[in-house]
């Protein structure tokens, strides 16, 4: 290593942008494989010897099973193993626990509860002859009558659905509150105004474009499994395939490649990778299952599909005075939402914590239905996006209840920027932000006293424009160990850094990509605190035996709490590198002061080594009695969420002909404090933007009587392309947090979750003159037709009206 | 390249194959394949180029969007019999070795790729699209890449990506 | 994902085609575009015994105009060649309107009128511009050739007319009485979605007058449907709007929608009335200045 060349005086601190550190757009290092198609999918997993597995699902919703016949499968040239419920429970494997200490069926046995449901699989030489063997399978049913919405689940008579649960007595899997009572009685009783909405959230599901898959190898020889598999969290996996399958945890090795998109769906482990385990473990082969698109939207975990029954106390003056709700949700035949143990409906109570309400009440239950089983974070917060959509649906309800200006009445009611930390009436204490500036700007970029007076002349033409704001916090970076956990496990996370003799460094996270971008996300945060170029870093992740454990990417927890651990891991570094420098300089640690890339003496600042010198010093040339090397690694246990903001603000009009609706414009104003890779964190956001256009124009899931799903492929389960997809325009406040090192929040489920209410309070707005207070999502050409001719609410719950 | 008579084979568990001949990224390829192959199935096990992706079965996504003989086409929806004598392009045939292809790079310019999976099929369909017009508006590559889904970016970053390869082939 | 086996033809001359035809009866099935019939194969809805892929029969992926008037595309003529056709806009502008409008951009790229109309998906667009335009359908046997007119090869929800060793090797648009005007209309949610409502309507004026009218309703029946009387309606009128109104509220009774997740019949029938309006008073100006 040779010294750097030393400018006469002053400091000589590296541009931070231009090595890739904080607030630099570099570009992402994924990309290289990725447009060369030389990313590594679980699908592109070819292993020798390799066998495939394909599923057999249950055509009906609920029925009991008399007969499962495989012998013309078995017979089928090329079938290496039919699978059955019976042979799984053999291994004490036809059933498993979920997420949410529920139970469920890996292969039925008794009877199936969904439409979807997993019967049989079979495993051959190809997957074309492994669907041959699974159509010729026959399995003999006893329709039972199915349940598709929490109404029918309690109704007098109501099927049992859980007849295996012992103690289950009805079709109810939980029941919650939070809140004062007492105090949201009281406060009513003073009020000059009760608000009411009543509302559906749709089921929808997060469909990544790759579906899920496993690729399991058992080695009998060693008693290794390795497994690659589409996971979002591969630790936790690997936890739950030792609790599962009873194999011991130092012999799985989980590797998460690259994931193509997950939004919450590849949280959860499903019944198709125990299969695949347990064929690779009977076959001793590898044996790859690679879930077809259907079986992906069928099976595999929804979000929402929750109803809301809520009231709002007001003033005459538009203050808010209290809260309350009661929330259902429809679980499907398991309760298997991905969520912290503590919360049984998520963080469903994150709701208004961006307005100063003084008191509310939550009560929630949740209902066991023949539908597929889920409710998983979907680009979400563990149901913080229900929580806030309710939010502001109810607050475009309660100014049109007042009379008042929609953005008049959440300046009034919008957390001011010296009441932080704010304690919410649900005991969260939000961390810091400039919510009334956001709405600010929002409005300012959106026009929107132009936009009141161009909607007020379109209307006396006929035309119906509508303008809808949504602004909202949520709770992002769960969690502090004191409150969340996984199955027991606390959500922290963490980083390993090694800096090499020449100065270049691997860091190794625990979190797991699916399109945010870590690789180069993450080596900026190393870059900020250390100087050290980004393109010198390298960042790994995925697999278990490799990277240190970590809860894994959802929530929008990676740069909360990953990201968290990697500025702390590289400040250890930091701190090692310091008294290198001390050595190198020849000075006393004291006197030695750091600046981006470099330290130097005190008073004499021409005087220093880089953190490349220090770094070779630490293999080469470090002080007596200290330990070589440099590396580290950091647990990071979070002190409290990070709490961004957002203000969205969607202008639409409507064809009253048609009932068909356009997006005008759409702004978004982020707070997410600071922002890592600013590129990056507006792709997260326009991504979000999009689902939330999706889940509020066109993409939902239902059933219809029969609990026949709706939405099983792409053919009826929409997702929007670029032609239907708005432009957006992004604008950005920046209040860092003030807990977390570098003071960045999480941002990547931001706009899916405060979106959909922009659009559908732009909608509503529009149709205001006939008087309807809601139609629930999504807002099809039809409901809006049928609500803008009738005057009347329009409900999207199941089941499905058909002819 | 014309189509030789066909010839007829057998596979491992005697289902009957035929042997074809298929010009793959300008290479010229062969293999035995059971009629009922997809030419998505041939490129990603046959041919081991595993950046044609599947994503749906319902042939709505795009994601296995290859060139067959210069046009896009699903290549799920298509059997691998069909590219007997034909040439196909798939992600891997963009570029050089030594330099990509515009819209790749005007991919990697404007963050217009996240988790990389509809990436393959997009970017064949924005160089069929730019081969047909090589100067589009925002609408025109919005309409010509409908049949492409993508969950991750929102589609505005691809827009501008196809903006940036047509701007660098008009220099 | 996975069809199921079939044996795999891949004829060079139509009479090759002809004769796997009548070998194997109904046992086989013609692939043309085949952006139905593979989905379907994938799905398993359909598992044809033998798949007689003609795309190498040369000669059947023409459009061209009929001297003297009208139109004639060839089986293998893909959705692309018409929507960048040169020879539709002007000429026949339903089917210019159309052409777009079908499925999905690369879906087009293979996918084929003709195979379109053999489908006979109620939900198909050609099958219902091909109606409004009266056209018809050219099917090969070893017996010759026959024409059949499109409102009698489209006989139910995906069931033509053909017998089984036929092949359908052209439509047939014919040449208009006067001066040829229309458009199409479809409400689909998003691109590629199928039709929750579509219309088509093709009209021929002579002296500002309407002379012949067709119009046809995509995706609400069994399938598609000829709106007959609201045709007879628009005969002799120069497009007032009363007698717009009348063909709107004709056209939106013979619709026979059903409700499902793209819309309740009511609202289908009103998107049929209010189409078939937006259609008429648009070609309004036009068609009466041709006079």
């Amino acid at each position: 290593m040779t010294a750097t060349a030393e400018p006469a005086t002053g400091s000589q601190a590296l541009d931070e942008v231009k090595i890739g550190g904080l607030g630099s757009s570099r570009p992402r290092v994924e990309d290289a494989r990725f447009i060369r198609g030389r990313g590594n999918y679980v699908e592109d997993v070819t292993l020798p010897g390799m066998l495939h597995m394909e599923i057999l699902r249950s055509p009906l919703a609920h029925a009991r099973i008399k007969s499962i016949d495989t012998s013309a499968a078995w017979a089928i040239p090329g079938v290496k193993l039919v699978l059955t419920g019976e042979m799984a429970a053999q291994r004490n494997l036809a059933w498993m626990p979920t997420l949410s200490y529920d139970t469920q069926a890996v292969l039925a046995t008794d009877k199936v509860r969904f439409q979807g449901q997993e019967v049989a699989c079979v495993v051959a030489e190809d997957p074309y002859i492994a669907k041959d063997a699974c159509d010729a399978i026959v399995v003999e049913y006893e329709a039972l009558p199915p349940i598709v919405n929490p109404e029918q689940a309690v109704a007098p008579g109501a099927p049992l659905i859980r007849d295996d649960k012992a103690g289950q007595a009805d079709n109810v899997a939980y029941q919650w509150e939070v809140g004062d009572k007492d105090g949201t009685d009281a406060a009513f009783a003073q009020a000059d105004v009760v608000s009411k909405l009543r509302l559906h959230y749709p089921r929808s599901h997060p469909s990544p474009i790759e579906n899920c898959g496993a690729v399991a190898d058992f080695n009998n020889a060693t008693g290794k499994l390795t497994v690659y598999l589409t996971s979002q969290a591969p630790h936790i996996v690997r936890a739950a395939v030792a609790l599962i399958a009873e194999l011991p945890e130092h012999l799985i090795r989980i590797i998460s490649p690259d994931v193509g998109g997950g939004f919450g769906n590849k949280v959860p482990v499903y019944p198709g990778y125990v299969c695949a385990i347990l064929c690779s473990i009977l076959t001793a082969k590898p044996v790859k299952w690679i879930e077809d698109n259907t079986g992906n939207l069928s099976s595999t975990g929804f979000g929402r599909d929750m109803y809301l029954d809520s009231e709002m106390a007001l003033t005459n003056d538009g203050k808010i005075l209290a809260v309350r709700y009661h929330a259902t949700t429809d679980q499907g035949a398991f309760y298997a939402d991905a969520q912290p143990t503590k919360f049984k409906i998520g963080l469903v109570h994150s709701s208004f914590a961006c307005y100063d309400v003084p008191v509310g009440h939550i009560t929630a239950q949740g209902m066991y239905t023949n539908k597929a089983p889920g409710g998983v974070a979907y680009r979400c917060s563990f149901r913080v996006t229900e929580a806030m959509f309710f939010q502001e649906r109810m607050m475009q309800a309660a100014a049109d209840d007042l009379g008042m200006d929609q953005a008049e009445f959440r300046r009034r009611n919008l957390v001011r920027d010296d009441q932080f930390p704010y304690r919410t009436p649900f005991g969260f204490l939000t961390d810091s932000g400039q919510y009334l500036k956001c709405l600010q700007v929002g409005l300012d970029a959106i026009g929107y006293d132009d936009f009141l007076v161009e909607q007020a002349e379109a209307r006396k033409q006929g035309r119906l424009l509508g303008i809808g704001i949504s602004t909202m916090t949520e709770p992002l970076g769960a969690g502090n160990s004191r409150e969340y956990d996984i199955l027991g496990i606390k959500m922290f996370d963490s980083a390993e850094l090694r800096v090499h003799p020449t100065g270049k460094a691997v860091l190794k996270i625990g979190a797991q990509t699916q399109g945010q971008g870590h690789e180069t996300t993450f080596a900026q945060i190393v870059t900020h605190e250390l100087g050290i170029p980004a393109t010198d870093i390298v960042v790994e992740h995925g697999d278990t035996d490799h990277t240190p454990f970590g809860m894994g990417t959802y929530a929008s927890r990676s740069t909360p709490v990953a990201g968290a651990a990697t500025a702390m891991v590289a400040r250890k570094i930091r701190a090692k590198a310091r008294k290198l420098a001390a050595h190198l300089l020849e000075v006393s640690e004291e006197d030695v002061e750091w600046e981006l890339g470099r330290f130097f003496v005190r008073g004499a600042e021409s005087r220093g080594v880089t953190i490349q010198e220090c770094a070779m010093a630490a293999y080469s040339n470090m002080p007596d009695g200290m330990e070589p090397g440099l590396e580290n690694n950091a647990y990071y246990d979070p002190p409290n969420l990070t709490w961004p903001f957002a203000c969205y603000i969607a202008t639409v009009e409507v064809d009253p002909e048609t009932g068909v609706w356009d997006v005008l414009r759409f702004v978004g104003v982020d707070d997410c404090g600071v922002r890592i890779n600013p590129m990056i964190v507006e792709g997260q956001i326009m991504g979000g933007l999009t689902e939330a256009y999706a889940i509020s124009n066109m993409q939902f899931q239902t059933y219809d009587v029969d609990g026949n799903l709706v939405g099983a492929n792409y053919m009826d389960y929409l997702l929007p392309t670029a032609w239907e997809t708005p432009g957006f325009e992004l604008h950005e406040v920046v209040t860092p947090s003030p807990h977390h090192p570098i003071g960045a929040k999480g941002v990547g489920e931001c706009a899916a979750v405060g979106g959909p209410a922009a659009y559908v309070n732009a909608v509503m707005d529009a149709l205001r003159p006939t008087g309807v207070r809601n139609i629930d999502m999504p807002l099809l050409p039809d409901r809006v037709w049928h609500a803008a001719h009738t005057g009347q609410d329009v409900s999207g719950a199941p089941p499905f009206r058909t002819e | 390249m014309t189509a030789t008579e066909p010839v007829d084979t057998t596979s491992d568990t005697g289902a009957p194959t035929r042997r074809i001949t298929v010009t793959v990224n300008g290479e010229r390829r062969v293999a035995e394949v059971e009629p009922r192959l997809l030419l998505a199935h041939l490129l990603r096990q046959g041919l081991a180029l595993t950046g044609t992706h599947v994503g749906c079965d319902t042939t709505n996504c795009g994601a296995c969007t290859v060139l067959y003989d210069g046009a896009p086409v699903k290549s799920c929806t298509m059997l691998a019999v069909q590219a007997d004598g034909h040439e196909v392009t798939t992600v891997e045939g963009l570029g050089t070795p030594s330099e990509l292809d515009p819209v790749q790079e005007g991919f990697v310019a404007e963050h217009g790729l996240q988790c990389g999976f509809c990436t393959p099929g997009m970017m064949l369909a924005a160089r069929a699209l730019l081969n047909r017009n090589p100067d589009p508006s925002e609408d025109e590559i919005r309409w010509g890449l409908s049949g492409n889904l993508c969950r991750c970016t929102g589609y505005q970053n691809i827009v501008k990506a196809v903006r940036w390869a047509a701007e660098k082939e008009a220099q | 994902m996975y069809p199921s086996r079939f044996r795999y033809e891949a004829p060079r001359t139509l009479d090759e085609a002809l004769a796997l035809l009548a070998e194997h009866g109904d046992e086989a099935k013609i692939l043309a575009g085949g952006q139905s019939l593979v989905p379907m194969m994938k799905l398993r809805f359909a598992a044809p015994g033998v798949l007689v892929d003609i795309n190498g029969v040369q000669g059947l992926a023409y459009h061209q105009e009929v001297p003297g008037g009208g139109l004639r595309v060839g089986a293998l003529c893909r959705h692309v060649d018409l929507e960048h056709s040169a020879i539709l806009p002007g000429a026949q502008p339903t089917m210019a309107a159309a052409a777009p409008l079908v499925a999905d951009p690369i879906v087009r790229t293979r996918g084929t009128l003709v195979g379109s109309l053999c489908h006979a998906d109620p939900q198909g667009d050609w099958a219902s511009v091909m109606l409004a335009l009266d056209g018809a359908v050219v099917a090969a046997s070893p017996r010759g050739l026959r024409t059949i007119p499109v409102g009698e090869f489209v006989v139910g929800t995906f069931q033509n007319a053909l017998e089984q060793d036929e092949i359908a090797v052209e439509a047939v648009v014919p040449a208009a009485q006067g001066t040829r005007s229309g458009s199409y209309l479809k409400l689909e949610r998003r691109v590629g979605d199928f039709a929750t409502a579509g219309v088509a309507v093709a009209l021929e004026s002579d002296g500002g007058r309407v002379v012949r009218a067709g119009i046809a309703l995509t995706g609400v029946g069994p399938a598609t449907i000829a709106a007959v009387d609201a045709q007879q309606a628009l005969l002799g009128s120069s497009l007032e709007p009363d007698v717009v109104e009348r063909a709107a509220e004709l056209a939106a009774a013979v619709a026979r929608p059903r409700t499902d997740h793209r819309g309740t019949a009511d609202y289908k029938r009103h998107v049929v009335a209010t189409f078939v309006r937006r259609i008429l008073t648009a070609e309004r100006a036009p068609a009466g200045a041709a006079a």
